[in-house]
């Protein structure tokens, strides 16, 4: 996927400004946030299960080495093979090879962000294998040419209108007078479409959501179906998945399956739950005769002992963008890789470093709603702290941002300056604007001002007024 | 070795060489022990409201239930929902013993094949291995009798249920399956595949508003066999 990250504060600013957009995550956001608030509420063990959640995976991540040697070794012992891959380059390499391996012309693809973030598509489309994307909304974005906007509803930004439009823009076999009601008929329409896809394709693509070291089986979670069709049907049956998906077993999958769904859609569970081992058994009458794990690295074995390491938690159920007020305002193109959000904000400076993504973890009010939220309680706003320091560190903030962050700290650290500094501004700005009342604009603030005016100071300084009421309470 | 490489780095991170053995040994102990955490206390009831857990529940997503005295009468039942929803009293059905033993031949309308799924099959009838109330929560071991295809290609499936079968919480399903599959193949307690399936298949990837029958059924009808007396 091309990476727009640097260009944060462009795509948030067009991002405000794109109608379209603001109307769809005026629409999605309070689903999401009700739906959420409503299930937590059904489950009174929700809270307690956040902390098994944590314990769990962090359990899982003191050990990962010695679970992903177990679970690649059950994966094999039920007639699967694990490709340890430490780079995307060796990852698309991999999935290509077994692609080919069976000649395969089309291959089908369940939703998958580890997909996304490899590029598989891109990869297999140069070699003339053409990849076909099952999940509704993916499927209507390969068409659009887009990448996804959020991680779990991938095509949230797009309206009805945009719907009926790609698809008449597409399937042009189809009468062109056709009449589109309403929301079913798009539906009918891609799942026709989409049946014959299925039917065809030489290998199945999937994502997982968790990998069981107790049993070597992959687990994919869906509502519409699309990714247990992927993994069924063709003869090859490919999981792509990272190193930090795997748990020890299926009691440990479980208790974050309670987490999952109520906190991804708001439901109870995802209509479709499914655990794969292996291929299929001799007298099977259906499933894939090869199943392979494209087990894959890509940067996170570096994130272990940092303090990034609580990043690997992440079980990718969106909480904390469907409740960030940055992510309300700009939507997830404008995060300009696969991953936005406050996840994203983390995880993407990682994946793709900081010189890159640096303006996402600034792109942050920490009001701390996305940690309240998260599942597995992973501190995001402290991670993007982190961020924000390295990137000083490493001298990547604009000059002006570092003059003015050198200058405060230099007062900060000096409270007799300071205070002097602070009576003397506001005795100037006070006489400046004592007729106004408000100043319109300030030189060098002139981006603050731009949405908001500063009411003229009166009286003196916190501190002085501080020290007065303190002296008054004196008895 | 992209293996070496990967394990070198966790191991890095973490500080420490391989684990060592009798570390090791404590987790071989977590995997075989493999300890419940908190189960919710929501399907920790008696036994009769467990079933009207399950059946309240698959009714919330949007699933239809119909209880049935005995064996003998679920042909009598799938039958009538056939005609309720004026789909054609042919269907197919997988191939497993105890389906096979209905007394189909009591509704000679109905017709059937038993085999996978195709991708032009209407509506399909299987077996339900277990069902989990706390969600209202369908499962389906693949095996050559309960063929994965029938779970997913047909725009209607019907799941004959036995009301022993529903256990509370997913954590006791797992002790079923443990205690009751051995796969022959590879020495293990799991099917190729296993399907937790809770309600009709959906999408709500439009405007984010739900519809039904995205890529799998549009409907899904439990028929619910009564064979447990302490349930009644
Ligand atoms: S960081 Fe937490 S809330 Fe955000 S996607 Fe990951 S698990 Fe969900």
């Amino acid at each position: 996927m091309h990476i727009t990250s640097p260009a944060f504060k462009k795509n948030a600013h067009r991002a405000l400004n794109d109608a379209g957009l603001q109307k769809a995550l005026k629409h999605a956001r309070p689903m999401f946030t009700g739906n959420r608030a409503r299930a937590v509420a059904n489950l009174p063990e929700f809270e307690q299960l956040r902390d098994i959640g944590r314990d769990i995976k962090n359990h899982t991540l003191a050990n990962l080495d010695w679970y992903l040697e177990t679970y690649a070794a059950n994966v094999e012992r039920a007639g699967g093979h694990v490709h340890w891959c430490s780079t995307a380059d060796e990852a698309r390499a991999k999935v290509l090879e077994i692609c080919r391996s069976v000649g395969a012309r089309t291959v089908t693809k369940g939703k998958s962000m580890i997909s996304e973030e490899l590029g598989i598509n891109e990869h297999l489309a140069k070699h003339g294998i053409t990849p076909v994307e099952t999940d509704l909304g993916e499927y209507i974005l390969q068409i659009r040419d887009e990448g996804p906007s959020h991680i779990i509803a991938p095509a949230f930004h797009l309206n009805l209108e945009d719907w009926e439009k790609t698809f008449r823009a597409v399937h042009t076999d189809l009468p062109a007078d056709r009449v589109f009601g309403d929301r079913r008929d798009i539906l009918a329409e891609a799942r026709t479409r989409l049946r014959e896809k299925f039917l065809a394709a030489d290998v199945g693509i999937t994502g997982a959501n968790f990998l069981i070291a107790e049993t070597g089986s992959s687990v994919i979670v869906t509502n519409e179906g699309n990714g247990d069709l992927t993994q069924t049907l063709p003869r090859i049956h490919i999981a792509l998945a990272s190193i930090e998906k795997v748990v020890p077993t299926l009691e440990d999958a479980t208790s974050l399956l309670r987490l999952l769904a109520r906190s991804a859609t708001g439901q109870d569970f995802s209509v479709y739950t499914t655990f794969s081992t292996g291929a299929r058994r001799a007298a099977d009458l259906d499933g894939p005769e090869q199943y392979h794990v494209v087990l894959i690295d890509n940067g996170r074995s570096n994130m272990m002992g940092t303090d990034f390491q609580e990043m690997l938690r992440c079980i990718r159920c969106a909480a904390c963008m469907n409740h960030c007020p940055v992510y309300g305002a700009t939507g997830g193109h404008a995060y300009g890789w696969v991953y936005p959000g406050p996840m994203g904000s983390v995880l993407t400076p990682t994946l793709i470093g900081v010189e890159k993504a640096g303006h996402l973890p600034n792109a942050s009010t920490f009001c701390g709603k996305c940690e309240s939220v998260c599942p597995v309680k992973i501190p995001l706003p402290k991670m993007m702290r982190h961020w924000r320091e390295r990137e000083f560190e490493r001298h990547l903030s604009p000059a002006s941002v570092r003059g003015g962050l050198k200058v405060w700290s230099w007062f900060a650290k000096r409270p007799a300056a300071y205070r002097l500094a602070t009576r003397a501004m506001i005795a100037a700005l006070g006489l400046l604007g004592r007729k106004k009342g408000a100043f319109r604009s300030l030189p060098m603030a002139g981006g603050w001002t731009e949405g908001r005016d500063l009411p003229v100071p009166e009286g003196g300084t916190f501190m002085a007024r501080y020290a007065a009421t303190q002296r008054g309470k004196r008895p | 070795m992209s293996k070496d490489a990967i394990l070198g780095a966790i191991r890095r991170g973490l500080r420490r060489g391989p684990l060592p053995a009798d570390q090791a040994a404590m987790l071989e102990g977590r995997l075989a022990t493999h300890p419940r955490h908190l189960i919710p206390a929501r399907s920790r009831i008696p036994r009769p409201d467990q079933i009207a857990l399950f059946i309240r529940n698959v009714e919330k997503e949007f699933g239809t239930v119909a209880r049935v005295d005995g064996p003998e009468a679920v042909p009598g039942a799938v039958a009538d929902w056939l005609a309720g929803q004026n789909l054609p009293p042919r269907f197919v059905m997988a191939p497993h013993p105890d389906l096979l033993a209905l007394p189909w031949s009591d509704r000679p309308m109905l017709t059937f094949e038993a085999r996978r799924g195709e991708g032009s099959d209407t509506v399909s009838v299987q077996h339900g291995w277990a069902a989990v109330a706390e969600t209202g929560t369908l499962l389906f071991p693949s095996d050559p009798t309960r063929p994965t295809t029938l779970n997913l290609l047909p725009e209607s499936e019907i799941v004959v249920l036995r009301a022993s079968r529903i256990v509370g919480a997913y954590e006791e399903a797992w002790d079923l399956l443990r205690a009751e599959r051995q796969d022959a193949e590879t020495g293990g307690f799991m099917p190729r595949n296993l399907m937790f399936v809770t309600g009709p298949s959906r999408s709500a990837d439009i405007e984010q508003t739900l519809e039904l029958g995205a890529h799998g059924p549009r409907r899904l009808h439990v028929v619910l066999v009564e064979d447990d007396p302490a349930a009644r």
